[in-house]
């Protein structure tokens, strides 16, 4: 197959019609290049999702309370609804076979000091088995613990860029960190796939808060992960039960949207993958249509270069060349020039992806960019159409009399 | 050499058909120098195109160095266009975008010979036309003269039985034409059988041979004492 002659041939030949080669050369550059982009900023929305969610255990039910909406068993509305330890564990015991891990959350928000370095973070006292449930990551030392809970200990658990932003070229393990006014042991350092948000929360015992900031038994919200065993009708199901009894149990009416909220990541999961779904059939439909505008292009611009090289083919012809030597002289040389344009314009794509990338987090477009065997999947998809789309003019340029192209005009 | 018996063939114009050649008999023998010639309309280029295998007869026999040319496939076509034929048109031809190496060495591509042995021969036959200094310009940088001298050596190259010229000196002035001819006279004194389509009288009498054509029919076929082109360089 490998014919250095032949191929000599066809350099030659788009080397000395270097305008013609650009020009067919360019619809197929700008189809990959359109194609890149729209994928790239696809990648980028959806990634955007993902990373909404990807630090959230999928498997995740929040619930949290708020103020009733409807007046309910003689109750009147904009009643509080305060969830307590009691009500962690009513969930615990209630749906313990359905549940994989579970922590109540409260929240406060406070001001951090290690020698000369100040900043204000969340705080989010938690159980131990938030750990899972937020897909928290342990990089150095030890997650919150029983024991903790049980001794109210005042130990944190830091996110890595609180660590960086208090403890320059420091190990923070070990360390005191002054919250608010109370010194707290540094334990443990996590990373977060969530983003820099979440790298920059403090955890505490449950415990420790609701007894340092309030001496109560308040809880601000629950979260639960369900057994994975579960599928997805039956999280539904759980998630509405569950909802159902923590209404009944604070008196809350059953149609109040506000009092007790439940919120399922299953559902949400669902909702954005359909999304993404949706939107990766747009892309493609769009993207398709451009593959198919470059291959009309190349077409095109292949009947135009049978026409203007009729009386070279004739010549050809005259001195002994086969149909099928000009049938696969004229079709490498179009594959030639879709493949290379179309790396071009992939290449191209990637580089305008690149540079504007980072500037697009304000519209929800996230490191866009393209996975490679889809853009090498384009490209040879438009190298095959490019080769059917002058399959044609080079059968008619193989049909081509000689004496009708070499005649005298 | 060449036999041509009873050839007929016509081409259609809209719903009637053009009759251009009505039974033709031509014999050449090796080492012949033939003009054919008649007026334009007079099939003398149809019969050209015939014998050069890139038109086919209606009806009638062409055998060409005793093999029976008739239903040729494309590429049975091609090959024997390779092998026994060589081409010189009016307009020369040549490939532009190629010097005059490379538009000598083209048949020689399509023989399958390797590059270096193409490059060889194409550079002795340059030589041989008096152009090996012009071996890598382009036609475009050659004078009209030279043009039909590097056709020359595109036409021999592959070495053929019968060398075929369509109104070689069409395109050229007189004192080019006669260099020409003089050149394609030397040709055939080494033994090239040729063919030549030509309407100028004086150049048909330079060939040893004239075949007169009109409406298809040859009307005249006599043989002639050449006159020498070199007489009028």
């Amino acid at each position: 197959m490998f014919d250095l002659d032949l191929w000599r041939e066809i350099f030659q030949s788009i080397n000395k019609n270097r305008t013609r080669s650009l020009l067919s050369g360019f619809t197929v550059a700008f189809a990959i290049l359109l194609f890149t982009i729209l994928f790239g900023i696809a990648n980028g929305l959806q990634n955007t999702f993902e990373q909404e969610f990807v630090d959230t255990a999928s498997n995740s039910i929040f619930i949290m309370s708020g103020q009733t909406s409807i007046a309910n068993e003689g109750l009147q509305a904009g009643r509080k609804i305060q969830f307590k330890n009691e009500d962690y564990d009513y969930v615990k015991e209630e749906f313990g076979d359905k549940v994989e891990f579970i922590t109540s959350r409260v929240f406060k928000s406070v001001n951090a000091s290690y020698k000369t370095e100040k900043n204000s973070y969340s705080l989010i006292a938690v159980h131990p088995d938030y750990q899972f449930v937020e897909k928290n990551i342990i990089k150095e030392g030890r997650y919150i613990n029983q024991n903790d809970l049980e001794n109210r200990t005042k130990v944190i658990v830091i996110g890595r860029l609180v660590e960086e932003d208090l403890f320059i070229n420091e190990s923070a393990i070990g360390k005191y960190i002054n919250l608010n006014g109370i010194q707290y042991k540094v334990v443990g350092i996590f990373t977060d796939e969530g983003g820099d948000d979440e790298e920059r929360i403090i955890y505490m015992p449950l415990t420790t808060a609701q007894h340092l900031y309030g001496n109560n038994d308040y809880i601000d919200q629950m979260n639960l992960t369900y057994s994975p065993e579960l599928n997805y009708e039956q999280a539904l199901g759980f998630s509405n039960l569950l909802t159902r009894k923590l209404k009944s149990r604070f008196s809350v009416a059953n149609d109040d949207q506000r009092g007790i909220r439940v919120f399922n990541m299953a559902e949400a999961t669902q909702q954005v993958d359909q999304m993404t779904l949706g939107l990766t059939v747009i892309i493609l439909v769009i993207g398709f249509g451009t593959l198919i505008a470059g291959i009309v292009g190349i077409s095109n611009i292949m009947i135009f270069i049978v026409k203007e090289r009729t009386k070279e083919i004739g010549i050809r012809k005259a001195l002994g060349a086969t149909p099928r030597s000009i049938i696969s002289i004229i079709l490498i040389e179009s594959i030639l020039i879709t493949a290379i344009a179309g790396y071009v314009g992939l290449l191209i794509g990637v580089g305008v992806l690149e540079l504007i990338g980072s500037g697009l987090e304000v519209y929800f477009i996230t490191n866009p960019g393209v996975n490679n065997s889809l853009v090498f999947g384009a490209t040879i998809t438009l190298v095959l159409a490019g080769a059917l789309a002058g399959y044609l003019p080079a059968q008619k340029a193989s049909q081509i009399k000689p004496i009708v192209a070499l005649r005298n005009d | 050499m060449l036999q041509i018996k009873k050839l007929h063939k016509s081409y259609p114009i809209g719903n009637t058909s053009l009759h251009v050649l009505k039974g033709i008999d031509l014999s050449v023998e090796e080492g012949e120098m033939v003009a054919i010639m008649g007026s334009s309309g007079s099939g003398k280029s149809t019969l050209l195109n015939i014998i050069g295998m890139l038109d086919e007869a209606d009806s009638g026999e062409y055998i060409l160095d005793g093999l029976l040319i008739k239903n040729l496939t494309e590429k049975k076509a091609a090959v024997y266009r390779n092998k026994f034929l060589g081409f010189i048109f009016q307009s020369f031809n040549l490939i532009n975008y190629k010097n005059a190496l490379e538009n000598v060495a083209l048949p020689l591509y399509y023989q399958g010979l390797k590059r270096k042995e193409r490059q060889e021969l194409a550079t002795f036959h340059l030589e041989k036309v008096g152009l090996a200094n012009w071996a890598h310009h382009l036609p475009k940088e050659l004078s009209g003269g030279q043009k039909q001298r590097v056709a020359i050596a595109r036409a021999l190259a592959a070495n053929p039985k019968l060398l075929l010229a369509d109104e070689p000196t069409g395109a050229l002035d007189s004192t080019t034409s006669h260099e020409i001819m003089a050149f394609i006279q030397q040709l055939n004194d080494e033994g090239k059988t040729i063919l030549m389509v030509t309407h100028e009288e004086d150049i048909a009498n330079m060939c040893k041979r004239i075949v007169r054509l009109r409406d298809g029919v040859i009307i005249e076929d006599k043989k002639i004492n050449q006159v020498r082109a070199e007489h009028y360089v």
